[in-house]
């Protein structure tokens, strides 16, 4: 009970998100090409907002628009329609650019300059860096201060790429595909590094292939398809929509309880190797299909039950996207 | 969630302080220098080519003992300074576009004019060293003998004569693609250095050559530091001035046109 409270009091203490908009993006639409006829639509009518302290994921395919939404959000390209303001400011605004700190894909830094001139060089533009040492240490970079860009490996180059977009403590950060190319504890520590900025009251947008990134870090998902939002929520509400429940084990199952387990209405099952044993079921109760199993007597190990997967959801969503599309066309 | 409040800058303190300009600009010229002084890849070639030339033609080989060491360390010195000012900006600002770092660059708060500038400030560190060297070894071997006024004018036309060079090396940096800026940008200064009459001295050049040398900088250059020395051909000095202005204000309004286009990627 007391351990209960304590988690609660902390809960609370850290809860840095606000209701203060601090990114506002309303009805924006890019199209490339000079008329109607050959221009491409890469985003159509996106609407978001972002508040302080809260981390927003965007997802989605390759192509779907993501990408663009950043580069219009950092002012690196125009908008053909609608409005953006970050920190109350015009995208790409010098005064803005000093309250924001953004890692984007580079594939490699200058080769002849040291990790720590690097930091240095970058906290020279802000007004108000973050400590040398804060910076070395959120992005776990301590034994390679004095080491050349061009020597240092993949992963240890995107935590160089880190540690710029925070040394100028950024009330904004904009972070794409922040742990590519990073092993799992290096990932783990970068994911931990955001939180405390977030705690901080840094307000994130971060792009990630990883779902399980996604699903673990953001306080909400906006899920991008063909250049428009499909999906915006917590990572619980996307999942929750997909009222479905897998259900793993080992069993020796026979044709006639299989066949009974198809019967059980929105079930599908399969079997994964051997002895494994997996259940799709489309509802969030899995009782009928439970007792089934049960009432089949069988020699039953190492049951599973588990909710539906961001995953499961991204490539439901995407898919239902899709359908609607050609319905349309 | 919906119901919140942009954040009015107005109120935001963070607005109204502003980083120190010149700490950016020294960092961003530090940072730089180090950088390529690091890179031998970029120094050798830039700082021995010229002095190597001069070595070869105007000491070694020399058909005119009395006026080719001087006309020659002139001609290469202009040779000398335009090599830092087309490299360090053109092929470093494509490579860095072709890496992603410009970009990082350019979201980043860095001032434009601190890119700019610190590029400048290593053009010139590179042509101090190139005209110091080659003053050095032509009053050393090809015994040329100025005087002190003349030995400063020179170098303070050539360092002042490399920012033209300067503009067109940005904005070819910002068209090119990093693959093929190098060679690109040496297929425009070699040539170039030839038309001009950088390695032999323009008369010897067929006269169409000669007359088409009279559209390019490096020519214009080349004839004003020789003024010093009263071995051009005579044209007036407004006429080198101005080609040369004009030349910068074209590239820097193709540079300014092209880093200030959005959509760039």
């Amino acid at each position: 009970m007391s351990t209960r409270f304590i988690n609660l009091v902390l809960s609370f203490m850290s809860k840095s998100q606000t209701n203060k908009k601090v990114v506002s993006v309303i009805n924006v639409s890019k199209f490339y090409g000079s008329n109607s006829l050959d221009s491409k639509k890469v985003l159509s009518e996106v609407n978001l907002d972002i508040f302080e302290g809260e981390i927003l994921a965007i997802l989605g395919p390759n192509g779907a628009g993501k990408t663009t939404l950043i580069n219009m959000m950092l002012g690196r390209l125009s908008l053909s329609s609608g409005e953006i303001s970050l920190l109350g400011h015009q995208p790409g605004n010098i005064e803005l650019k000093r309250q924001c700190g953004a890692m984007l894909q580079v594939s490699s830094l200058p080769d002849m300059s040291t990790v720590r001139e690097h930091i240095e060089l970058f906290q020279s533009y802000y007004t108000n860096p973050m400590d040398y040492s804060q910076v070395i240490e959120f992005a776990q970079l301590s034994e390679l201060e004095s080491k050349y860009s061009r020597d240092l490996s993949g992963g240890q180059k995107q935590r160089l790429l880190f540690a710029l977009s925070i040394c100028g403590n950024p009330k904004l950060l904009f972070l794409d595909e922040p742990t590519v190319g990073l092993d799992i504890s290096a990932r783990r520590s970068l994911w931990k590094a955001i939180i405390e900025l977030k705690h901080a009251g840094t307000s994130v947008v971060l792009t990630t292939h990883y779902l399980e990134e996604a699903d673990h870090l953001s306080d909400r998902i906006v899920i991008i398809n063909n250049g428009k939002v499909i999906k915006i929520g917590t990572p619980k509400e996307i999942k929750s929509e997909f009222n479905s429940k897998t259900i793993r084990f080992n069993s020796d199952v026979n044709a006639e309880v299989f066949s009974k387990l198809h019967a059980v209405k929105k079930v599908r099952t399969q079997q994964l190797a051997n002895q494994e044993i997996q259940i799709e079921i489309e509802t969030s109760d899995p009782i009928n299909t439970l007792k089934e199993i049960f009432s089949a007597e069988l020699i039953i190990t190492d049951l599973t039950i588990a909710g539906a997967a961001l995953e499961d959801a991204f490539i439901k969503l995407n898919q239902k996207s899709k359908q609607h599309e050609g319905d349309l066309s | 969630m919906n119901k919140g409040k942009v954040i009015d800058p107005v109120f935001d303190k963070l607005n109204l302080v502003k980083p120190n300009l010149i700490n950016i600009y020294y960092m961003e010229a530090k940072t730089e220098t180090i950088r390529l002084f690091r890179t031998p890849g970029f120094c050798i070639p830039t700082l021995l080519f010229p002095i190597m030339f001069y070595v070869f033609f105007g000491i070694l080989f020399s058909m005119n003992k009395a006026t080719m060491p001087t006309y020659l360390m002139i001609t290469y010195a202009t040779f000398g300074v335009i090599g830092p000012a087309l490299f360090s900006f053109g092929v470093g600002i494509a490579i860095e576009r072709g890496q992603g770092w410009f970009d990082l660059k350019e979201v980043s708060p860095m001032p434009a004019s601190a890119y700019i500038i610190s590029r400048i400030v290593l053009s010139i560190i590179f042509s101090l060293l190139i005209i110091m060297l080659l003053f050095s070894i032509a009053a050393i071997f090809g015994d040329v003998r100025l005087f002190h006024s003349q030995w400063i004018l020179l170098a303070i036309i050539l360092i002042l004569g490399s920012l033209p060079f300067c503009a067109v090396g940005m904005t070819l940096g910002l068209f090119l693609k990093s693959s093929s800026a190098p060679a690109t940008i040496n297929l425009i200064y070699l040539p170039m250095g030839f038309l001009s009459g950088l390695w032999l001295p323009i008369n010897f050049l067929p006269d169409f050559m000669q007359s088409f040398a009279n559209l390019l900088p490096p020519y214009h250059l080349a004839q004003l530091s020789l003024k010093v020395v009263e071995m051009d051909i005579g044209a007036p000095i407004i006429l080198h001035i101005g080609v040369l202005l004009l030349y910068t204000l074209f590239f820097m309004f193709l540079a300014m046109k092209a880093y200030n286009k959005k959509d760039k990627q």
